[in-house]
């Protein structure tokens, strides 16, 4: 604080100080605050808001409760976002490992280019590049159609099939990064100790590297869960019009039925649901939240 | 089980930067041998090359007779015991020495019973459930000889374990590490920049500088009998002087140098025209009232050190030639002040002329 008065002086650091507390304040918490207060209130005509009907209760949470249709969707979301956290991490961890303890230094900062060019592009745009590439006459059928491993085009965007690509795609970098800087500190010798003492690579991994990456691999997993649930983007773009993603419910009951209370009340039970979800698999795991903030 | 280690001209090249330059050397088998020299001669990558984390460039690493081309450290009947140790951090003490057996399959009630016998073998009989962050720096050096000593290696591999511990726990780790290594019978070879560590642990000690072996002997040999001017200077205090070689009489030459004429011997492959340096040891300096008959130079005393057993005394001639002097200190010892007028005696027997670089640490002298 100091030192940015000192730097800054008095006025532009108010400057920074007050647009920081309007961002904070005005765009993240006032919003969600006013989404909170309004989950709990019935969805009434304008003329009867605020009458007697407009009595805070848990009716809007019930709602979630008593649809079957609902619960069977999150559960899926749950699942699939499950899937697309191990898939990522399958990607990331070999990836991680070689960066940080294979690589050669000088070509470290090509890679780190060649992962970041993708992201330059807007996630609107790269969800429907892969719309595009998965289509049933798309670029990537006619390539393995044109290569002779498959004999008939293949129905990418079917089911979750095709949010799952587009999801590892969007957030694998989430997952990269946390073990990528996890590995790297740790001290090569305890790699080269292992092997001494007759550590085949396998062994070796499931030993040391991995179980120091562990509070990296955690928080990579737990960005990537949860961004992945909370996606709206790629499950529109590239569900197929039978399954739907639980964000896809919130918007629904937002933008279609006008309900921003039940909405509210669903956004919420994702956040909370997904919580529980997540502290329950790192307690599986034995990761505790103190690893993760390392 | 313990192996010999056979190096055969090896050579070890990075790039254009050759580390390790035609070494040759026969290791026996139950042998303490050291490799001695200074930081960026090439020690720690010849030891690197005999656990098989490198390949040498040139040249055949045998073990056990066995050419190890191509093999893999966890292939290798060796173990390395790291500058930093590198003791898991995530595993109890146990596991940590044990870690080599799960590895060959031994069951877990196996396992343990022999972390904890290894754990009496070196002296921490409580410590298995304890993790690695609660031991000393001493401790920790003895889970990692112990984690080494599991796998039974035939070959010990060991790069300055010592160097991160005080003296005190330095010195009473050295004569441990000895009597662990003649109880197990495993040949040790042992990689460290300290002097006084190589020779008073090794059977034999290699001295290696830029890269080269300059001289395999025991260690008595690499003291008295210094292959070259850069062995002579490493290991152990100088007086340096340089000079030309001007005549030979009775297997001693005369030497002269700006401070006079001495006698002296000739140094291993040194001959008559040779571009040599005389060196003689501080403790065959002797300081006296009386001039000698020969090899004998009047000096000024310039400091005096008084280390309890014995004396160190700094003096100059007039050429400016300084001179360090020791006597035993034998109670009745009298300590010169400084300015005190004195002689220099030696013996030509005790001067040696050798040629070659000397080490940086005595390029001052």
């Amino acid at each position: 604080m100091s030192d940015l008065l000192n730097r800054y002086g008095g006025l532009l650091t108010a400057i920074f100080i007050l647009l920081t507390a309007f961002w904070l304040l005005m765009l993240v918490i006032l919003p969600n605050i006013y989404l909170f207060e309004n989950s709990f209130r019935p969805y009434l005509p304008v003329n009867e808001m605020g009458g007697p009907k407009d009595v805070y209760s848990l009716n809007n949470y019930l709602t979630f409760f008593k649809s079957p249709i609902h619960m069977n969707v999150f559960v899926w979301t749950i699942i699939y976002s499950s899937l697309v956290t191990l898939i990522c991490f399958i990607i990331a961890y070999p990836l991680a490992y070689y960066m940080s303890k294979i690589a050669p230094d000088r070509i470290i900062p090509t890679l780190f280019l060649l992962l970041f060019v993708p992201l330059w592009v807007s996630e609107v745009l790269r969800s429907f590049a892969w719309f595009i590439i998965l289509a049933l006459k798309g670029p990537l059928n006619s390539t393995l159609l044109g290569l002779g491993i498959i004999e008939a085009p293949v129905r990418w965007i079917m089911g979750f099939r095709g949010v799952v690509i587009g999801l590892v795609y969007t957030y694998v970098l989430f997952m990269l990064f946390p073990i990528y800087n996890a590995i790297q500190s740790l001290d090569t010798n305890q790699i080269e100790a292992a092997e001494d003492l007759g550590s085949p690579w396998w062994r070796t991994h499931l030993r040391v590297i991995l179980p120091h990456s562990k509070p990296g691999i955690a928080s990579g997993a737990v960005m990537v869960f949860m961004l992945s649930a909370g996606s709206i983007l790629v499950p529109t773009l590239l569900a197929s019009t039978t399954s739907r993603w639980f964000t896809e419910i919130i918007q629904q009951w937002m933008f279609e039925s006008q309900d921003w209370n039940t909405g509210s009340a669903y956004a919420f039970l994702l956040l909370i649901l997904c919580t529980v979800f997540v502290s329950v698999v790192m307690r599986v795991f034995r990761v505790k939240l103190s690893d993760i903030a390392k | 089980m313990s192996a010999g280690v056979e190096l055969d001209n090896v050579t070890m090249e990075f790039g254009s930067f050759r580390a390790v330059d035609n070494v040759s050397v026969n290791i026996q088998p139950g042998e303490f041998f050291s490799f001695l020299g200074p930081s960026g001669c090439g020690k720690t990558t010849i030891l690197r090359m005999i656990s098989g984390f490198i390949q040498p460039t040139k040249g055949l690493v045998k073990i056990g007779g066995k050419d190890m081309q191509g093999a893999r450290p966890n292939q290798r009947p060796t173990a390395l015991i790291f500058q930093n140790l590198a003791l898991f951090p995530l595993m109890p003490v146990w596991e940590n020495i044990a870690f080599g057996l799960e590895v060959r399959g031994v069951d877990k009630a196996k396992r343990r019973a022999r972390a904890e016998e290894l754990l009496r073998l070196v002296d921490l009989p409580d410590a298995a459930d304890k993790r690695v962050s609660q031991l000393s720096g001493g401790q920790k050096q003895r889970v990692a000889i112990a984690r080494a000593l599991a796998v039974e290696p035939s070959v010990m591999l060991l790069d300055e374990p010592l160097s991160a511990l005080d003296l005190k726990l330095r010195q009473h780790m050295r004569a441990e590490l000895r009597a662990i290594q003649k109880r197990t019978q495993v040949t040790f070879i042992y990689i460290t920049h300290d002097q006084g560590e190589a020779l008073a642990m090794s059977d034999r000690v290699g001295v290696m500088s830029h890269g080269k072996l300059q001289q395999v002997a025991v260690p008595q040999d690499i003291y008295n009998n210094p292959a070259n001017g850069f062995v002579a200077s490493f290991v152990g205090e100088n007086n340096i002087l340089s000079g030309d070689i001007t005549g030979e009489e009775g297997g001693l030459v005369s030497f002269a140098t700006p401070s006079g004429t001495f006698s002296a011997r000739l140094g291993p492959g040194v001959s008559k025209g040779a571009k040599a340096r005389l060196f003689l040891r501080p403790e065959h300096a002797r300081l006296s009232t009386e001039a000698g008959k020969e090899n004998s130079v009047p000096v000024e005393v310039t400091d005096v050190a008084f280390e309890g057993n014995f004396i160190s005394v700094h003096s100059v001639d007039a050429k400016g030639q300084t001179y360090i002097s020791e006597a035993r200190n034998d109670g009745s010892a009298v300590i010169p002040g400084r300015g005190d007028k004195r002689h220099i005696v030696f013996e030509g027997q005790h001067a040696v002329l050798l040629t070659g670089d000397i080490s940086a640490k005595d390029v001052d002298e």
